[in-house]
């Protein structure tokens, strides 16, 4: 198991991306440690006076020159609402790097990987997509959202690699949903593994078109979960093994074969 | 220098009275990043079953103001694996007291479990869930009635001779008549209070948020009812009392040593704070040097009426 770090960073940055999503910029008081695309960061409330428990958050980027750990939020809630108050010099608490990133060695992802994001869920892809390029490999990337607006940061994977988007609305790209563009239609077979982070019900339908074509398939899932250290048990997901598995420590990523959908 | 020593009775000796309550620390293990674990008065591991139980369905979790609802429901690879696999690696632990939280579903199940922990050398003491909230048989109906909460500490007082803590459920009448039915069967002490009963309901879909429908609360706003709990108990018996419920700081947890308490559990405030419980431990002695007492058993049951 990797070290874990109890640590206050400090904010440096702060603003909103969208109606629901703002992103947050955290400096490291020294060295910021090694973080692994697909880790999440337990996010310490500002007030405890409503919501108190910590808020699972997946690391959108990570700086090592700049000490800096970048965080996509959704306001899904009175902690995540909370949390959009903070201004650049609070202190913010992070339990990190936690669970498990994905698996981005090539003899298992191959050379064509496809990163499907939906929403906020494209948070942890981004770290993904540039170690991938960097390791010479030549990833696609697949994002989707209700509109035009809640579709964050497509100009920023744009740089990276080549990058299509949906919307429910046509507002942007194809209409319709993830699934529905070419990608996961006719030309599937063009990528030799799936990376997806979103809704269940995204996840889940592409899960089920990645285990159906013969493609592997890692997910990213965010139950909700208390500790995020394997020590409450709230979190798990049933797995093809028939357990209860902690999604926290065993996870977030998993193989889609090995989630009970 | 303070002495923050307790003695519980029956070989069970805490360097300080801040232990850790059982499924908010997981074997400690998890905790080794973030404090230093040895330094707590004693850590209580998971709820252990004979066999394997894989809990409930997910979601398991509900957040409330100050709190929030689990739905867990004693999952655990059972007491075998527990033996096995998972007391090797807590024989790291030197100075702080490994106590198993043992549980079960018919008295037969807690009495085999208990007799296989009783064989560990480096736990000291087991303390006997009758009163989880979430399990559909046994559990918390071992808690609510003074009869059964009898009948299932004599069998296994019988099978396990050291240290026997009971943990009380709150969702009684009157915690007292149970506390004192524990003593009479040959408690060597009482701990409480477990989580308490309680609900969620989703709004948008008006469905429970939990799959379990009810769930056990836990967390800050529980503390002022857990802590009169403990007062009354600690007025009612003789045997050490370990009180927990919602503590989430050094002044929760004096509060709980001056209404009587002789120990204390810390549970859902680990998750916010994984250091919170050695924090406790500092902020209990800088209390007691402030108020000139040299020994926690001063401050004990000292409430002034």
């Amino acid at each position: 198991m990797h070290k874990r770090h109890s640590t206050d960073f400090s904010v440096v940055d702060i603003h909103s991306l969208s109606a629901s999503c703002y992103q947050i910029v955290l400096k490291h008081p020294d060295t910021l440690p090694l973080v692994a695309p697909g880790q999440f960061v337990q996010v310490q409330l500002p007030d405890s006076a409503n919501s108190f428990l910590r808020r699972p958050i997946s690391i959108h980027d990570a700086d090592f020159e700049a000490n800096t750990l970048t965080l996509l939020i959704r306001k899904a809630g009175k902690g995540t609402e909370l949390l959009s108050h903070v201004k650049v010099g609070d202190s913010v608490n992070l339990l990190y790097p936690l669970g498990n990133g994905f698996d981005l060695s090539l003899d298992k992802i191959g050379n064509n990987p496809l990163l499907i994001g939906g929403g906020v869920g494209i948070a942890p892809l981004y770290m993904a997509a540039k170690a991938l390029k960097a390791a010479g490999a030549n990833p696609k990337v697949l994002l989707g959202a209700r509109n035009e607006a809640d579709l964050l940061k497509k100009d920023d994977f744009a740089a990276i690699t080549e990058t299509e988007c949906t919307t429910e609305d046509a507002s942007f790209g194809t209409k319709g949903f993830v699934t529905d563009h070419v990608y996961m239609k006719g030309c599937v077979h063009q990528f030799t593994s799936i990376i997806v982070c979103g809704p269940m019900p995204m996840m889940r339908a592409i899960a089920r078109v990645a285990e159906a074509e013969n493609i592997p398939c890692q997910v990213s899932l965010e139950n909700k979960m208390a500790c995020g250290i394997g020590a409450c048990l709230c979190c798990v997901t049933e797995t093809t093994d028939g357990h209860n598995t902690c999604v926290c420590t065993q996870g977030p990523v998993f193989d889609s074969n090995d989630v009970k959908w | 220098m303070v002495n923050l020593t307790v003695n519980l009775g029956n070989n069970l000796v805490l360097n300080n009275p801040v232990m850790t309550a059982s499924g908010t620390f997981g074997y400690g293990l998890e905790y080794d990043d973030f404090t230093d674990v040895d330094r707590l008065g004693g850590i209580i591991v998971k709820g252990t079953t004979l066999n394997l139980r894989e809990g409930n369905a997910y979601p398991r979790l509900a957040e409330t103001r100050q709190g929030m609802i689990n739905a867990v429901g004693l999952q655990n690879k059972g007491v075998d694996y527990f033996c096995k696999n998972i007391y090797p690696q807590l024989l790291k632990y030197t100075k702080t007291k490994v106590i198993v939280n043992v549980s079960g579903s018919c008295i037969e199940d807690y009495v085999a479990c208990a007799e296989r922990v009783a064989a560990l050398d480096h736990i000291p003491a087991i303390e006997l869930n009758i009163s989880c909230p979430n399990v559909k048989q046994g559990g918390m109906s071992f808690g609510t009635n003074p009869d059964m909460a009898g009948k299932v500490v004599e069998a296994v007082r019988k099978v396990y001779p050291k240290h026997l803590i009971v943990k009380l459920t709150p969702n009684v009448t009157s915690v007292v008549d149970i506390a004192k039915a524990a003593e009479s069967a040959g408690a060597d002490s009482v701990s409480l209070v477990n989580t308490f009963l309680s609900m969620a309901i989703d709004i948008k879909s008006r469905r429970p948020v939990l799959s379990t429908v009810t769930g056990g609360m836990s967390g800050a706003a529980i503390k002022p009812i857990a802590l009169r709990m403990v007062w009354q108990v600690a007025n009612a018996v003789k045997i050490p009392v370990v009180g927990l419920g919602g503590i989430s700081s050094a002044e929760d947890a004096i509060e709980f040593i001056i209404a009587g308490a002789s120990a204390i559990e810390i549970g859902t405030a680990n998750f916010i704070n994984p250091n919170i419980g050695n924090e406790v431990v500092d902020g209990i002695a800088a209390y007691l040097e402030a108020n000139n007492m040299k020994d926690i058993s001063e401050l004990r049951g000292s409430l002034i009426l």
